[in-house]
């Protein structure tokens, strides 16, 4: 009898709460007429609501409130089914001790990343061979030191100005020249005369620096970034003193294919190449799902298991948007890897630094 | 002549025009044959019969005429002229066509050609320069990189990788001998061994030593303290400490002293340095330890 009726209350579903508790009880009645576990009844129970009429889901209501309190209903089931879960795998695990099977480790999208073919390994000889014949091979020969010219965009205002001043500190040897509208490509054949290494222009938008093209200068690649969450000194909680004219340490971390090479390569050969441990001052290149993260800290190892690190210099993001080879020319320039917008969007797991 | 003076009347002033805009203090024609572009009774194209124009197309410049003659005609009223490139020949284009034609729109073709020379000489020159390019930002992409940067900043991690790399440099030694550490980085690593391999045995002789301490508790301090580094360890480092103390004036140099000192408060770090001690006090007998069981009873027989 009980049978019978179940379907046709639940056929009205509009029915409130009262309904179903009548039901419970109806059945938890039955359950230990019966002389089994009420808990499993109304598990059972619950179980058969959801089961009952087969093409029936929660979205199925018209009624939002009703909706609403049938859905959270729904969701605290499957928490407590799930809390349950866990609680019983707990207890096999103490249970079995050491033959208890290793945990599992859970997955993060670096775990899941696509496998990209152009993974460098540490061993391959043809992207040794590479790296000793490309444009950086001079730097890491040591046979140029770096010298770095700091520029913006036309008339930059407010933070960008603040913003080059700082990364003028940061990094040894850069001068910043204001932009006077001249053109790019006329600037440099200038700076190769003058032995500069590297040209950096911080593009601007409503006095906030939002790009960084980078350009490598007797005839490197150009990368173009995107700055993003740019905070000077100033803003820094808890940071040091300013930074001293001491060459810094240079840190490039979890660049692994080909291109990302490249691009540490660039950064690396930003800085001198002896670096003065006694300035104990650190350059950070830090890769994560293709945003570069840059930091600059002062470090100091309290014993050979400690080091505390303190920020000082500003801090940025950078977002690659565009792989040039040779200088800086966007119309007739060959490009070696450029951001497509529609390849990112589709694949959340693949990444290409 | 008629015929032009009455449409001025019916589209002139302040009547209506479909070429005319008006503003508060002006009327302009917009007619495409306009030479000025004010809305005049002389330089009206529809309100004068005998009317000349230049007119640019891609960069070339054509002089348009038109005569009471082929007024009958629509389709062939107005005369093209291609006017040369050079400046001066075209104005001397322009008179030798529009010869006896009226002052006033001889004098207005000329100065339509030459303002027009100008803005493509301006044009040309443009192209030249820096182009400024704005690429236009699309919100919702924006915020999405935005969420995304944050949760790669939280993945990354960054100090914690910054610490590591800058001790794995240490470790391998980088930093050459600028710190006190690397002599007992590589001391630790050697201890980190031996302390591999003492685990091992270590469980099999405390329960071996269990028994073994019920007759031998009443051996020498030096022996006990021996077996209570291997006993127990969680004991140790209250033990640790004043054996470390009478120890350090013994054996010790005094780098291990400060770091002792400065580790007092990390019980893991003074265990480790409980076994380095216990390491070092017994490098000079390494293989003979792992027999302690039975040494003891030996020692006891020696003394």
């Amino acid at each position: 009898m009980d049978i019978t009726e179940v379907p046709v209350s639940q056929g009205s579903k509009s029915k409130k709460k009262k309904n179903k508790k009548t039901k419970k009880t109806n059945v938890t009645e039955e359950g230990t007429g019966e002389g089994s576990a009420v808990e499993i009844k109304e598990e059972k129970m619950e179980r058969s609501e959801s089961a009952f009429p087969p093409s029936f889901s929660v979205s199925e209501i018209k009624n939002k409130q009703r909706r609403h309190l049938m859905f959270m209903k729904l969701k605290q089931e499957k928490r407590k089914q799930k809390l349950q879960l866990k609680k019983k795998r707990r207890k096999e695990r103490e249970a079995l001790g050491d033959k208890a099977p290793p945990k599992e480790v859970p997955k993060t999208i670096e775990n899941q990343r696509v496998f990209d073919e152009t993974t460098v390994n540490p061993e391959d000889e043809e992207v040794a061979f590479d790296e000793a014949t490309d444009e950086f091979s001079a730097y890491f020969n040591g046979l140029t030191n770096p010298k770095v010219l700091i520029t913006t965009s036309d008339r930059p205002r407010g933070r960008t100005v603040r913003f080059c001043e700082q990364l003028a500190t940061v990094i040894p040897s850069a001068h910043v020249y204001y932009r006077r509208g001249l053109a790019l490509k006329r600037i440099i054949p200038q700076c190769i005369a003058r032995d500069f290494t590297y040209l950096m222009v911080i593009n601007e938008d409503r006095q906030r620096p939002n790009g960084l093209v980078l350009c490598h200068l007797p005839d490197g690649p150009t990368a173009h970034f995107k700055v993003s969450s740019v905070r000077l000194r100033k803003e820094m909680k808890r940071r040091g003193k300013d930074p001293t004219e001491h060459y810094p340490e240079v840190i490039v971390n979890n660049f692994s294919t080909r291109l990302g090479h490249t691009i540490g390569r660039l950064f690396a050969a930003l800085f001198p190449q002896s670096p003065e441990f006694v300035g104990r001052q650190v350059a950070t290149f830090h890769n994560q799902r293709d945003f570069i993260f840059f930091r600059f800290h002062r470090y100091i190892f309290k014993n050979e298991k400690k080091v505390g690190i303190q920020e000082l210099g500003p801090r940025f993001t950078l977002k690659l948007r565009s792989l040039q080879k040779g200088t800086f020319d966007s119309k007739f320039g060959e490009y070696e890897w450029v951001l497509k917008r529609h390849e990112v969007d589709a694949v959340r797991r693949k990444f290409q630094l | 002549m008629q015929h032009d003076d009455v449409i001025w009347d019916i589209i002139g002033n302040k009547q209506f025009c479909s070429f005319k805009v008006k503003t508060k203090s002006q009327s302009f024609c917009r007619n495409e044959y306009s030479i000025t572009g004010l809305c005049n009774r002389s330089s009206c194209p529809l309100a004068n019969s005998q009317y000349a124009t230049i007119r640019e197309e891609k960069g070339q410049c054509f002089l348009y005429m038109k005569v009471i003659e082929r007024a009958a005609f629509p389709s062939k009223m107005w005369e093209k002229v291609k006017l040369s490139k050079n400046y001066e020949k075209a104005l001397e284009q322009i008179d030798e066509n529009l010869i006896y034609w009226p002052r006033f729109i001889r004098h207005k073709c000329k100065q339509r050609f030459t303002k027009i020379t100008q803005y493509l000489i301006r044009m040309r020159k443009l192209v030249l320069k820096r182009q400024r390019k704005l690429v236009p930002l699309s919100r919702k992409v924006e915020s999405r990189e935005k969420r995304k940067e944050e949760k790669a900043l939280i993945a990354a991690q960054l100090d914690n990788a910054i610490e590591k790399e800058l001790l794995e440099r240490l470790k391998q030694g980088t930093y050459g001998d600028i710190y006190n550490f690397p002599v007992h980085a590589f001391d630790r690593a050697l201890e980190q061994q031996d302390e591999e391999s003492e685990s091992e045995s270590e469980e099999e002789e405390e329960e071996e030593e269990d028994d073994e301490d019920v007759g031998q508790r009443e051996f020498i301090a030096e022996d006990e303290v021996e077996e209570s580094d291997l006993s127990d360890f969680e004991d140790m480092n209250k033990l640790r400490t004043s054996s470390d103390e009478e120890d350090q004036s013994n054996e010790e140099d005094e780098d291990e002293d400060e770091e002792e000192m400065e580790t007092a408060g990390h019980t893991k770090a003074s265990r480790l340095k409980g076994r380095s001690l216990a390491a070092r006090k017994k490098r000079a007998y390494v293989e003979i330890e792992y027999e302690q069981e039975t040494e003891p009873s030996s020692k006891n027989r020696a003394t």
